[in-house]
């Protein structure tokens, strides 16, 4: 705390009798002690001078005309406040009921009549050192409090900002029960949803070992890092393993988040669950079998990726069927006998839970039963998931936080490689690279590359280089047909490969047109092509790979240009729709 | 694009692992993978656990082996393919010619 107040002026008191000789002789001796002194001859005096010039201590006679001690010692206390001013009555009476009285008045203390020079010195000290002592106390009291005041007003701030952070994603789902500890930060846990890209959802809980700020600064990036890759597609394992990362890093030794990962597809009709610490969750089957998720990894923030074990466990689900999970906080919610809750009551609830409840509200009013009135437990965080036909859950991925969209949409990129960099290097990475700043592309960086790579070989080696696929009818024309290919990259002068990639955004999701040109004498597509019949040949997969993964491909200009339109999609739903109503690409 | 071969301890099935990219510039290494082998070989496993991707000529490349081991009879399993190389060899229809696992 700060450092005591100072104090080395001398002491100001205030003298009130009605007593001339009285009065003069204490003035002096208090004035010889080194006091200021004022001085009045009745009570009404001596408050009119205390609300003047606030004395610091009071001597006052108990009996004086107009008004007596007791009325002004009563005035005075109400003036100085909070403030301890000592009140000392000079008096010469004797009776205890007198005394008393002056006590209950508001007085600290008497001096009797006649004065005795050490006992008055003893005194004034004495009550010196017990106002000080109050000042200081008052003092840091309102320092306590102002400070208090200063940390709330700024956790209030920093629980808008992890709000931001760590929004409620999609926990308002139909099909998503919870209760969680009030928005949860600052006690230890976390709990996030987020649609996925491609349907479904991802679901994190948490329980990170201690409270408070440090818990909260811990959560922090796991929302962050939780909401951000899910939102772009990554799987739960990917997401563990960042978080992973994350925490082993910024957490002390000691420090770490038990937690399940929940990836719900309910297109499939399945969970992948993966749990590292938390309590066993219990898969409820529709037809009132149960199954419980234990914890077989090792909590978030523990070891390093190199050990981490990001594994998820599939479970096969029916609609109707409800995965309940939660923290530690429920099993130990204290009744007033200090007992916990613990899993045997859970198991009990569950058993004795009626078809028409939900496993929800089953739990919780468990919980409420067993703990009474108890003021609510903070760190109790309980989530039931139930597997809903997609039609219920329409319209929940059109809710993915803004970042799934973020990045570059509307982009058009002419990238041309030349004369003898044709034989050295491959601009499929690069091409790759700018793909994938797409958010909603990186999933799909699979298939680019194979239509991006399929591409250039063909323009390499039939345009550029006039290879023919006939060679590699044999496995001798094969290997004939790529020593010719290095033979000939060996002579590229003067011609060129040209990509332009073209990136639009369409109502589901984005559109990438690929055009690769190249300065060949151009090939007959035709005869490269698989016809149906020769699945068995040796080449011209190229093309019907290209034509499976992109929607279109066109060849222009004698097969020196070669077009593709690849369609992506939001929801893998709304892809496999939009592909039964769209003709598959054609040739024209 | 290391490719590794290991003889079972009967002597009669091949395998051979491809690691990183399987395209043309494999063609070589491949082919001598199973042409200098041991004719008491009769069947081949392709593992692509590490192989991280894999095109059009290397779907070729497959093809050869396949007919040197005997065309209908022969006796291949491609193993370990991510989802990246088991998608192209799914939409490639490969699952007709070879036993994936």
């Amino acid at each position: 705390m700060d450092d005591p107040l100072p104090e080395n002026r001398p002491l100001r008191i205030l003298i009130a009798d009605d007593s001339d000789s009285d009065r003069l002789i204490l003035k002096t001796l208090l004035r010889r002690l080194g006091h200021k002194v004022e001085d009045a001859e009745n009570g009404l005096e001596a408050v009119n001078i205390f609300r003047k010039s606030a004395p610091d201590i009071v001597l006052l006679d108990a009996l004086m005309p107009v008004m007596d001690g007791m009325e002004a010692a009563r005035q005075i206390k109400v003036l100085a406040g909070e403030q301890l001013v000592p009140l000392i009555f000079l008096t010469s009476l004797s009776d205890a009921g007198a005394l008393a009285r002056c006590l209950e008045a508001g007085g600290d203390d008497f001096l009797t009549k006649p004065y005795n020079r050490i006992i008055i010195e003893a005194k004034i000290n004495a009550f010196n050192r017990m106002r000080l002592m109050h000042r200081t106390l008052s003092h840091h009291r309102d320092l306590i409090r102002e400070r208090n005041s200063k940390l709330l007003e700024e956790q209030e701030i920093a629980k808008r900002v992890f709000d931001n952070v760590a929004h409620t994603g999609c926990l308002d789902a139909p099909n998503i029960r919870f209760h969680a500890s009030p928005m949860s930060i600052f006690n230890g846990d976390v709990l996030f949803a987020c649609p996925r890209p491609a349907g479904g959802m991802q679901i994190l809980i948490g329980d990170f070992t201690g409270h408070g700020l440090p818990a909260a600064i811990g959560a922090m990036p796991v929302a962050e890092i939780f909401y951000g890759m899910t939102s772009k597609g990554f799987s739960g394992s990917d997401v563990l393993r960042e978080i992973n990362q994350k925490l082993g890093r910024i957490l002390p030794t000691g420090m770490f988040c038990c937690a399940a990962m929940i990836q719900a597809d309910f297109h499939l009709n399945q969970l992948q669950i993966w749990n590292g610490g938390l309590p066993d969750g219990v898969l409820l089957r529709k037809d009132g079998m149960r199954e419980t998720v234990v914890s077989r990894h090792l909590p978030l923030g523990v070891v390093g990726n190199a050990r981490f074990d990001a594994g998820m466990e599939v479970f096969h689900t029916e609609p109707g069927d409800t995965l309940l999970m939660m923290t530690d906080g429920v099993m130990e919610a204290e009744n007033r006998q200090g007992e916990m809750y613990g899993e045997q009551r859970l198991i009990r609830s569950l058993d004795e839970m009626s078809r028409q409840e939900s496993p929800f509200e089953t739990i919780m009013s468990g919980i409420r039963t067993f703990t009474g009135n108890q003021p609510e437990q903070d760190d109790l965080t309980l989530i039931t998931l139930r597997m809903a036909e997609d039609a219920e859950l329409a319209g929940i991925s059109d809710r993915l936080p803004q970042s799934a969209l973020e990045g570059p949409a509307e982009w058009r990129c002419v990238y041309e490689v030349q004369d003898r960099t044709l034989g050295q290097f491959s601009p499929l990475p690069l091409l790759l690279h700018i793909c994938m700043e797409v958010p909603g592309l990186r999933r799909k960086s699979g298939e680019i590359y194979t239509l991006l790579a399929e591409l250039y070989s063909n323009a390499l080696e039939h345009g550029v280089l006039g290879l023919c696929s006939d060679w590699k009818a044999t496995p001798d024309g094969f290997g004939h047909y790529y020593a010719e290919r290095e033979r000939r990259l060996a002579d590229v002068a003067g011609h060129f490969i040209r990509f332009t990639l073209t990136h639009t955004m369409t109502g589901q999701g984005g559109r990438l047109a690929i055009v690769c040109e190249d300065s060949g004498s151009g090939f007959d597509f035709s005869r490269t092509r698989l016809e149906a019949g020769d699945e068995r040949r040796y080449s011209g997969r190229g093309l019907l790979l290209i034509q499976k993964i992109g929607r279109s491909l066109n060849y222009r200009e004698h097969g020196t240009k070669a077009e593709i339109v690849y369609d992506w999609y939001f929801s893998e739903v709304a892809g496999r729709e939009g592909s039964t109503t769209q003709q598959p690409g054609g040739w024209s | 694009m290391p490719i590794h071969t290991h003889r079972s301890y009967d002597g009669q099935t091949l395998t051979i692992k491809i690691e990183g990219r399987f395209d043309f510039s494999t063609h070589q290494a491949f082919r001598d993978a199973y042409e200098h082998g041991d004719e008491n070989v009769d069947s081949f496993i392709v593992d692509l656990s590490n192989t991280t991707y894999l095109d059009s000529s290397a779907l070729g490349m497959l093809l050869l082996l396949r007919d040197y081991a005997g065309g209908d009879r022969a006796r291949i399993r491609i193993e370990n393919c991510n989802s990246d190389v088991r998608r192209i060899l799914s939409i490639s229809n490969f699952e007709q010619l070879f036993a994936i696992r």
